[in-house]
């Protein structure tokens, strides 16, 4: 039997294939790289944060968020009010926003004509791509003067009774910036809930239709509760943007270090102190280090909230699953 | 058969979407505290004409009817009849057992009680044990009753799903191939519980196995592209069936 030599294209084919298996390599080793750098970020990034606000929590200690003077001259710094404006107008944005972005959801996964679902749940869906900064020239410009010269005088004529709503009537406020938070979120809260609507099966709408049920009946015993897991998902996710909005919150909330009773008084945020100081603030000095203290409250509060609502998020489909 | 006995009737019933007909002047009648079986291959429409009986086909949007379906004597299409309140007569399973996944076992089989009416804690109580033993389920689940019912097995799933159906006590109840997602065992359970339920209600049953339509059912329809073949005794049916089609399905030439 002749020896044949080995053809030609099997030869080419070994190379390339010793080729392929290197780019499989490196294409894996990039992967692995892109995969650990996230984590490694957040840490440098906490390690930065920690460092830079050492001086700061080495003079103030945990006082840092029970003290309410901030005075860069004097160098002294607490965060009470800062903490207590960011919880507070995210907390107001959420009570606001849930309601109506879950009203929303449900009309347009279960009531609306068909034709109209997905144009309205775009046009909403693009509320979420407008620049924050926008939102804070339309708050001041537009929103503001309508408040002040008619929603806000009408809360202090019929609730005026709740602290809450006594007081002068200043433009920039908690409640201005609360409402414009409302807006702002919405968007998010919304079209997750919707999506999260969307995937609920449609056996379940049946079987609640079939055990002669309404369509509100259908949505409360089968179709909301089935969903109710990713629900808080989304409302989550709504709190998450809430805290962390800057500039719009910055332009709206009047920038005034004071924890004060009354929604129609102007207040302070974290995010909005950081954009508003760090400038003006030395590099190295105590003022520098109490701004990065602030931020790194901000960055515990906001993975706290996460961690709580993924640990919710755990226990309900656990319990569900069951 | 006597108007008396004749529970629930269709006459020259259409279902469409949209311009598709899925089923094509269906006239048929359904005799009190019988089984009916409907047979016939994938998409003959026999699914769309028990959709129609209990108003959910009109649940799909760009569905419509045209024809009567009566129910004792009343045509269920009418403007003044709710098809809410329809659907508490005729009560309904699904192929796939659909559970409220949130809900516990007790709790699933209130679910219809408590959308009708406001009822007492132990009359509420009764009537689940009442009907998760109808079901066959009460033994295996009386001691785990506030467990999620997703815990059971497909086949409890199924039977939870009846007892669901059941407790608001409908006349009517329609079976979508209610065993077509379960194992032998689970199958058998169902089909012996048909056979109990009859003296209560009027069965109307879709499968695709024609071993089952024999075993439980008192009459068939035969349905093919969306007409109504042949309708007739089961027994018959089987025996000597009248068109060339039935026969040629019965005996597995196609389907």
């Amino acid at each position: 039997m002749p020896t044949t030599p080995p053809p030609d294209d099997v030869a080419t084919s070994d190379a390339s294939l010793a080729l392929s298996a290197w780019g499989d390599r490196i294409f894996k080793g990039l992967l692995v790289a892109s995969a650990l750098a996230a984590p490694a970020l957040l840490v440098a990034l906490l390690w930065q944060l920690l460092s830079g606000a050492a001086p700061a929590i080495g003079a103030f200690g945990f006082s840092f968020i029970t003290d309410s003077i901030w005075d860069p001259v004097a160098e002294k710094f607490g965060a009470l009010p800062l903490v207590f404006g960011t919880l507070l107008t995210s907390f107001l944005a959420l009570l606001l926003a849930v309601p109506l972005s879950l009203g929303v959801a449900i009309y347009l996964t279960e009531f609306a004509p068909e034709r109209i679902r997905q144009p309205i749940a775009m046009v909403i869906e693009l509320l979420a791509a407008i620049p924050s900064v926008v939102y804070g020239l339309w708050g001041i410009f537009v929103m503001i003067p309508i408040l002040q010269s008619s929603v806000y005088p009408f809360l202090e004529a019929n609730f005026g009774w709740l602290p809450i709503f006594q007081g002068p009537i200043y433009g920039p406020s908690v409640l201005s910036a609360s409402l414009i938070l409302t807006i702002m979120v919405m968007p998010f809260i919304m079209s997750v809930a919707r999506e999260v609507l969307l995937a609920v099966p449609a056996g379940q709408r049946e079987a609640a239709t079939a055990l002669g049920a309404t369509r509100w009946e259908a949505v409360t015993t089968a179709i909301v509760p089935y969903a109710k897991s990713g629900i808080v998902g989304a409302i989550i996710l709504g709190l998450g943007r809430a805290l962390g909005e800057t500039m719009a919150v910055t332009m709206l909330i009047g920038n005034r270090h004071d924890i004060a009773a009354s929604l129609f008084a102007p207040g302070y945020s974290m995010a909005a102190v950081i954009a508003n100081e760090f400038a003006e603030a030395g590099l190295g000095t105590l003022h520098a280090s109490a701004l990065t203290y602030v931020a790194l409250i901000l960055f515990a509060v906001t993975v706290l909230v996460n961690a709580a609502a993924r640990l919710m998020i755990w226990r309900m489909n656990r319990g569900a699953g069951k | 058969m006597s108007d008396a006995t004749v529970h629930l009737r269709t006459d020259q019933l259409s279902a469409m979407y949209g311009k598709f007909s899925a089923i094509k002047n269906v006239t048929l009648e359904f005799p009190v505290n019988k089984v009916h079986a409907l047979i016939g291959p994938s998409g003959c429409g026999k699914s769309t004409f028990l959709r129609t009986l209990n108003r959910l086909h009109e649940m799909t949007p760009g569905a419509w009817i045209t024809g009567t379906v009566e129910l004792d004597g009343q045509d269920v299409y009418a403007p003044a009849v709710s098809p809410i309140k329809l659907r508490r007569r005729v009560g309904m399973v699904f192929q796939k057992p659909t559970p409220f996944p949130t809900m516990s076992i007790f709790d699933n089989v209130a679910a219809g009680l408590r959308i009708h009416r406001k009822l007492p804690r132990t009359e509420l109580a009764e009537i689940v044990e009442r009907s998760l033993q109808r079901a066959a389920l009460w033994d295996e689940v009386k001691d785990r009753l506030k467990t999620s019912a997703t815990a059971l097995s497909g086949g409890q799933q199924q039977r939870l799903c009846l007892a669901r159906t059941i407790a608001p006590e409908p006349e009517v109840i329609l079976l979508d191939e209610p065993t077509a997602s379960l194992d032998p065992q689970g199958t058998q359970r169902i089909e012996e519980l048909m056979h109990e339920l009859k003296t209560d209600f009027t069965i109307v049953i879709v499968t695709h196995n024609m071993q089952q339509a024999a075993r439980v059912s008192d009459t068939t329809s035969f349905f093919y592209l969306g007409d109504m073949v042949e309708h007739g005794p089961t027994k018959a049916m089987f025996t000597r069936p009248k068109e060339p089609q039935t026969e040629a399905y019965i005996t597995g030439r196609f389907g």
